[in-house]
């Protein structure tokens, strides 16, 4: 399985990640799924909002590294793409990319499903709400905890 | 002998401190003498948030799940709770 894990503050293309994965994976992929993750306008009012995102480098890209490869070893993968973004981030701008391709479809749907529940409880982030009256840390939610743990219940 | 501490995120805000440098008198030193080392330079109102519950701690990178030990020239981290994807 290649993969490639990269945490920065650009934006990311894609488009331009889809076209360089088939060319890479020409002929023996069957299934692409990639989802990209936005920045959700959380509230009505009509105050500046931005979302800042923190990380520790080196142990965030090591906890992205380990998801994927924990991912290949439940799935035959092919090839698997996470960009994560940090710093501060309007609404609706790009904050995650997950794409991920196999020899089926049912591997690759699950596949992601499983790198993004997993990068909620496991990959070493941390988000603020920036508004301009307050600015407020993002508590892991119990859906997301949910969510992981119905993969682990899986996995016995 | 000295270990580096770094805070992140919340932890970083409540303790007023991205990073700092601990002298250690001895190595292989333990999580309560940490805090009591920190306590000399650090609010005092800031150490309740470095032990909640939800907190974890990464020595040289790698979370503790168990106790742990800290030795001269280690990175310790504390971290909040976390929110990616």
């Amino acid at each position: 399985m290649r993969s490639r894990v990269s945490i920065q503050f650009e934006d990311f293309d894609v488009a331009a990640e889809y076209q360089a994965l088939t060319v890479r994976c020409a002929g023996g992929v069957g299934a692409i799924v990639s989802f990209v993750g936005l920045v959700r306008d959380r509230h009505d009012s009509a105050e500046v909002e931005t979302l800042y995102l923190e990380h520790y480098p080196g142990m965030t890209e090591r906890s992205v590294e380990k998801i994927v490869t924990d991912a290949g070893e439940r799935w035959p993968l092919d090839d698997v793409v996470v960009v994560h973004r940090v710093g501060a981030l309007a609404a609706a701008e790009q904050i995650v990319f997950v794409q991920v391709a196999s020899r089926h479809r049912d591997g690759a749907f699950a596949a992601a499903e499983f790198i993004m529940d997993y990068l909620k409880t496991d990959a070493v982030f941390w988000k603020r709400e920036d508004r301009s009256s307050d600015t407020r840390w993002v508590e892991s939610t119990g859906t997301d905890r949910q969510r992981r743990s119905n993969w682990e219940r899986q996995g016995d | 002998m000295s270990v580096r501490v770094l805070f992140f995120a919340s932890l970083r805000e409540s303790t007023g401190c991205e990073a700092l440098t601990l002298p250690l008198q001895a190595d292989d030193v333990g999580i309560d003498e940490l805090l009591q080392l920190l306590s000399s330079q650090l609010d005092v109102s800031a150490l309740p948030a470095l032990t909640a519950e939800s907190v974890r701690v990464a020595v040289n990178q790698e979370l503790m799940t168990g106790p742990f030990r800290i030795n001269d020239g280690d990175e310790v981290a504390f971290l909040p709770p976390v929110t990616g994807g």
